[in-house]
């Protein structure tokens, strides 16, 4: 199993960073997802994989029994999935918003918020943004 | 209860609150939240003066299983710099209508994409939205002042990571956008790091508490493996901090936010990421295996910040640049890893807070004054407005570290700490970026404020009460802790002495 896993976050994790790598804007957004993916994973590796006996406390008793599976990293995969849930959506809406305005999802093509060029003559032209 | 939970409970109700009070209220609403986070962290401080360092069991878990918030003076101190820098802030966003969140950009840009032009856009749910992220900004750089729990810190720079991406794009333009990508690219690739990293150290140390770890990162059968992956946290906190090759995304998104909100988010965030190094390299992790590379990223991120503001003549540009230096001085003063070292960078942190903040909100007073950000474009500000001149000149002083102001004794204690360890390289470094630093805040005093104004400029505006009374405020406390700088020099030795009481190194 535990080797299974790994193999799973190698391949995960490959993917990501290939992915992550590319010009297009979309998929360095599905490569960081899919990283996020292979980073939940890690955290759910660590709590010790191999029990599959609930983490529930039986009538009568005060403490888990000592086979029972770890709960902390399940917490802790619960709570990084929401955020990276919301994290994910929210650049995929964003993206959708620049690709409207913008019409280009190349990321080489992102340079609205650098300062243009400026050569000796047209040093008197403003180099820089508009005022918000 | 605790002023530790109060500190914290307040942003995050006003956060609720800004989500149904009627509109006009949500001002004065924040305004009065930050009076009173300024008075719980003032409790916060006495408390922690009298006792030490406090901390609280959240649901009343033992010590190792349940999630503990712990202050003591520096982060008590943290806390009061955050709310008086919080209630500037506010404050001036009522100086110019274009900074408050109700101002109606999207509904004036009339592009063919259709973004903006729904009813949806109003200017009363943004001005909502804006206020609870503001709040949700809040609440996160004070839990993670406080925390002392390694996923609790996971958690609370994820709220911090949303926050400022939803007010990076609270105004919706292009740039915003795509200063909102590009933030969120390396920022992510940082969080996924760490979440990474929290993951291989519970799995290894079988613990999250920061004490619980400290005790647990010492056994002997794990010594290789910690090295590793306490080192692939400490990575993902240099992409957000923004330390050599990975400080790109900084002056790449921070200029294109709206002034006031620039200048929180600027004075703010990546000293607070550097407060969690600064944390951690001390009390949980034994760093001492990676402090030399430390040292060398230190110095190649001041030289890299301060000659990238040499370059830029737009005045917000040239401060974020700054940014990026003054991470590089901080993590110098952490790779020192000694008492003196960090007290003396705990006390640039909070100087650098102040100040940084400052002079944005300065630059924003001469965006009012002038309505320009380019500095070839401006001038004349001298003779048209000395007070502010003066204010900028206390300011820029401070940055370079010129005495009597905060900014001295930081770097002070540091170099002095620097030279005692024989580290003469890094000590030359700091000082030239300094130099560095004086050359761009005199071409932003020569261009701005002593040239002659250029013919196109506009007839130089008052700066209005609003805008004018923050920036004193804070120019106050610069000067008044320049002068007497001793107690929270005391403060923070205190804080760091159970520390580094065992490493002289």
């Amino acid at each position: 199993m535990n080797i299974i896993l790994m193999l799973i976050i190698s391949v995960l994790v490959s993917a990501g960073v290939y992915l992550t790598l590319s010009k297009d804007l979309l998929r360095i957004i599905l490569g960081l997802a899919i990283l996020g993916t292979a980073a939940n994973l890690v955290v759910f590796y660590a709590g010790f994989l191999g029990s599959s006996v609930a983490a529930i406390i039986d009538s009568g008793l005060s403490a888990l029994s000592s086979e029972a599976a770890n709960p902390l990293p399940q917490a802790l995969v619960l709570t990084a999935i929401v955020i990276g849930f919301a994290l994910l959506c929210f650049a995929l809406l964003l993206m959708v918003a620049m690709v409207k305005q913008s019409h280009n999802r190349d990321s080489r093509a992102l340079n609205l918020t650098e300062p243009q060029a400026t050569s000796a003559e047209d040093r008197n032209k403003p180099a820089v943004m508009e005022a918000e | 209860m605790s002023a530790i939970v109060i500190s914290l409970l307040i942003p995050l109700i006003l956060a609720v609150f800004n989500g149904f009070v009627k509109t006009r209220w949500l001002f004065s609403l924040n305004i009065a939240g930050s009076l009173l986070l300024m008075l719980s962290s003032l409790s916060l401080f006495a408390t922690v003066i009298q006792q030490g360092q406090i901390s609280v069991q959240f649901g009343g878990w033992a010590m190792p299983y349940g999630i503990t918030f712990s202050a003591d003076g520096l982060s008590a101190l943290l806390i009061i710099t955050i709310a008086l820098i919080y209630l500037c802030v506010l404050l001036m966003m009522q100086g110019h209508p274009k900074w408050q969140f109700a101002n109606k950009v999207g509904k004036s840009t009339t592009n063919e994409s259709g973004l903006h032009e729904s009813d949806s856009y109003d200017s009363d749910s943004q001005s909502r939205r804006g206020f609870i992220l503001l709040q949700g900004l809040i609440a996160s750089t004070i839990a993670i002042t406080l925390t002392a729990d390694l996923f609790n810190l996971y958690v609370w720079f994820e709220l911090m990571l949303m926050s400022v991406l939803g007010l990076l794009i609270i105004n919706g333009k292009a740039h915003n956008l795509e200063a909102a990508i590009k933030y969120f690219t390396l920022n992510m690739l940082g969080t996924l790091l760490m979440l990474s990293a929290v993951g291989f150290i519970y799995g290894l140390t079988g613990q999250l508490n920061f004490s619980a770890l400290q005790t647990a990162a010492m056994q002997p059968e794990i010594q290789p493996q910690i090295f590793i992956f306490s080192g692939l946290f400490v990575l993902a906190l240099l992409m957000k901090i923004g330390a050599f090759p990975l400080f790109i995304w900084l002056p790449a998104s921070y200029h294109t936010l709206p002034l006031p909100l620039m200048a929180l988010i600027g004075g703010l965030l990546t000293k607070i990421t550097a407060y969690v190094l600064l944390r951690l390299s001390g009390q949980v992790f034994d760093l001492s295996f990676m402090l030399d590379a430390l040292g060398w990223i230190a110095v190649f991120t001041m030289l890299s910040g301060v000659i990238g503001a040499a370059y830029h003549w737009d005045l917000r540009r040239i401060l974020a640049f700054h940014i990026v230096s003054q991470v590089g001085f901080l993590l110098l003063g952490i790779a020192l890893a000694s008492q003196a070292g960090a007290a003396g960078t705990a006390l640039f942190l909070i100087h650098n807070i102040l100040v940084k903040t400052n002079l944005f909100l300065i630059a924003g007073a001469i965006w009012i004054a002038v309505k320009h950000y380019d500095l070839r474009e401006i001038g004349g500000l001298y003779p048209a407005n000395a007070l502010l001149a003066m204010l900028f000149l206390i300011n820029a002083m401070a940055l370079v570290g010129v005495p009597p102001t905060t900014g001295f004794w930081g770097k002070f204690l540091v170099l002095q700490e620097t030279f005692n360890q024989q580290h003469f390289i890094w000590a030359i470094a700091a000082l030239f970026t300094g130099l560095l630093t004086l050359y761009s805040m005199s071409k932003i005093w020569l261009e701005a404020f002593w040239k002659k104004p250029p013919q196109q400029q506009p007839e130089i505006q008052a700066i209005p009460r609003a805008v004018i009374t923050p920036i004193i405020m804070i120019s106050f406390f610069v000067v008044a802790i320049g002068f007497y700088p001793d107690p929270v020099i005391t403060v923070l030795q205190t804080a760091f002495a159970p520390f580094y009481g065992h490493t002289a190194r």
